[in-house]
């Protein structure tokens, strides 16, 4: 009988030799032994590598929910009500005027505060930590949203009244103009904005770190603190952090460009 | 044979169907009540549990804090002005080493966090302490505060070299020739026909600018400024008490909300003479 966590285990492995840090072809083997930077027990490698890719995954789970949610508020905004377009508007108002900072530490301590007075109530007693990165994704959630749910509005009112009117004329239904008609224009026009505010997303995360998540900032933190050397540890981080913006900016070029493709034929 | 007989009279068009009750309307009304309900829960609260003693202890740390954030914010701002020219110039120098400068620079500075850049200054450079001490600089990174003063002015001056950059070069090549031709100096074409051209333009992006900074300037507290963010933070770690961040909350947002409003103004007033 096969075992059945053999994928599992070949799926790793294959990870770990693309590993760009540790694995057989990283750059930090390139490093003398036992350097302050190398992997293993002797080096910070390993642990500042973690925190790379606890970065990169905060960031990319705050993505999708800051879209989704800030493609509802831009719809809310362009409403035919007034009241919704006021409550959008006072939701953007909120979250782009507090400092990120501050919006971290009052989800962070706000949602202790709140689920303790509800565990108490309910009779537990007891010590509650909330999850840094959970606590992160949820702040760093609302900032992401309040900004795109401006680029998305600008772009929505980019495209012509009669993209929908052609889309009704063809007997689509409301819906379905939204998916085939509009979505596709849409991501054309506001991916440049997008792409913008991904980036901040990447360097906002590392504010993350002063709520305790092992992210970039905080692995090179401990071991600047620990080894006395913050000019190195520090600097790595920054370039770690630019490697990131390089390597977005290619991937939002290529997205730029693929969504253009029908448009250059024309 | 059929004919016409008479014609029928014009009638008015149907009456336009107003739904106030559409499910739409139902909605927003809805989360709007929501965000009333709890802007009053928020003022009762803030209210009810108002401690006239914390008050008085706090408010004067609170307004200090506020003085010592919009200090740096002007500090950093007006420092990371001057410091942008050079950069901008070099950004769009012909010259391939400046312009290759310019460029890593500001790639640099926008590419990794602020509060990245804050930490190898103030922990990184504060480490060569030696070093720092034979050319008397030692005073200077010593002290936070200069520390993030100089953090910010760096920062500024990348995103501030970029708006000024984008200002210039929108403005059309016309104007350029246009002054040539009328025998002005580059010095003069650049002060009496450039700039207050391209100003409008970065007004807006530099109000921008200025936002973001008083928003970015809370991360000071974690090197131990007192600023606004700063003064929060000792007070929640002394008293526990939410009310802390609530007033942080309210104080910055009443001041991005007000020069985001100043900023409006200003602008319709200075583009008064291009409306038509």
């Amino acid at each position: 009988m096969p075992d059945p966590t053999a994928p599992l285990v070949a799926t790793a492995s294959v990870l770990t030799m693309l590993d760009p840090f540790c694995g057989p072809a990283g750059f930090l083997n390139l490093l003398p032994e036992a350097s302050l930077m190398s992997c293993g027990d002797t080096g910070w490698g390993d642990e500042i590598a973690t925190g790379f890719w606890v970065t990169i995954g905060l960031a990319l789970a705050t993505l999708p929910i800051g879209l989704f949610l800030g493609f509802f508020i831009a719809l809310a905004k362009l409403s035919s009500s007034s009241p919704m377009r006021h409550a959008a508007n006072i939701y953007t108002t909120i979250f782009r005027g507090l400092p990120e900072l501050l919006t971290i530490f009052m989800i962070y301590f706000g949602l202790q505060i709140g689920l303790r007075e509800l565990l108490v109530n309910m009779g537990y007693e007891g010590a509650i930590e909330i999850n840094a990165f959970v606590a992160g994704m949820i702040a760093l959630a609302l900032v992401f949203s309040a900004y795109a749910s401006e680029v998305l509005t600008s772009a929505f009112q980019a495209i012509p009244a009669g993209q929908y009117e052609g889309g009704m004329a063809l007997g689509l239904r409301k819906r379905t103009v939204m998916r085939l008609v509009i979505l596709p224009q849409l991501v054309r026009i506001a991916l440049p904005g997008l792409g913008n505010l991904w980036m901040n997303l990447l360097k906002d995360t590392a504010l993350i770190s002063v709520i305790g998540l092992s992210d970039i900032l905080r692995q090179t933190g401990v071991a600047a603190r620990i080894t006395k050397q913050p000019f190195l540890f520090f600097g790595f981080a920054c370039l770690l952090f630019l490697a990131l913006a390089i390597a977005s900016s290619f991937v939002i070029s290529w997205l730029e460009r693929r969504s253009k493709r029908s448009e250059t034929a024309r | 044979m059929s004919h016409i007989a008479e014609l029928l009279p014009p009638a008015p068009p149907p009456p336009e169907v107003t739904r106030r009750i559409s499910p739409i309307n139902v909605v927003g009304s809805a989360m709007l009540g929501v965000w009333i309900i709890s802007g009053l829960a928020l003022v009762f609260w803030l209210f009810q549990n108002w401690d006239t003693d914390k008050i008085t202890y706090y408010a004067p740390k609170y307004f200090s804090g506020l003085g010592q954030t919009l200090k740096l914010v002007i500090v950093s701002i007006l420092l990371g002005a001057v410091l942008s020219i050079p950069i901008a110039f070099g950004r769009m120098s012909r010259n391939r080493l400046f312009s290759a400068i310019a460029y890593g620079y500001v790639y640099f500075f926008r590419g990794t966090p602020l509060i990245a850049q804050l930490f190898l200054i103030y922990y990184g450079l504060g480490s060569f302490r030696e070093g720092l001490e034979t050319v008397g600089l030692w005073t200077f990174f010593r002290d936070a505060w200069y520390c993030a003063v100089l953090a910010f002015t760096l920062n500024t001056a990348a995103y501030q070299a970029e708006i000024l950059r984008g200002a210039i070069e929108s403005i059309p090549r016309g104007q350029f020739e246009g002054a040539a031709s009328l025998g002005l100096k580059s010095i003069a074409t650049f002060r009496k026909i450039i700039m207050p051209q391209a100003m409008i333009v970065a007004l807006r992006p530099y109000g921008n600018e200025i936002i973001l900074m008083i928003k970015a300037s809370a991360i000071v507290s974690i090197v131990t400024v007192f600023d606004l963010m700063g003064e929060t933070r000792r007070a929640f770690s002394r008293t526990f008490d939410y009310q802390t961040y609530v007033w942080a909350a309210i104080f910055y947002l009443v001041i991005v909300e007000f020069l985001r409003n100043v900023l409006v103004h200003l602008e319709n007033r200075l583009t008064r003479h291009l409306k038509r």
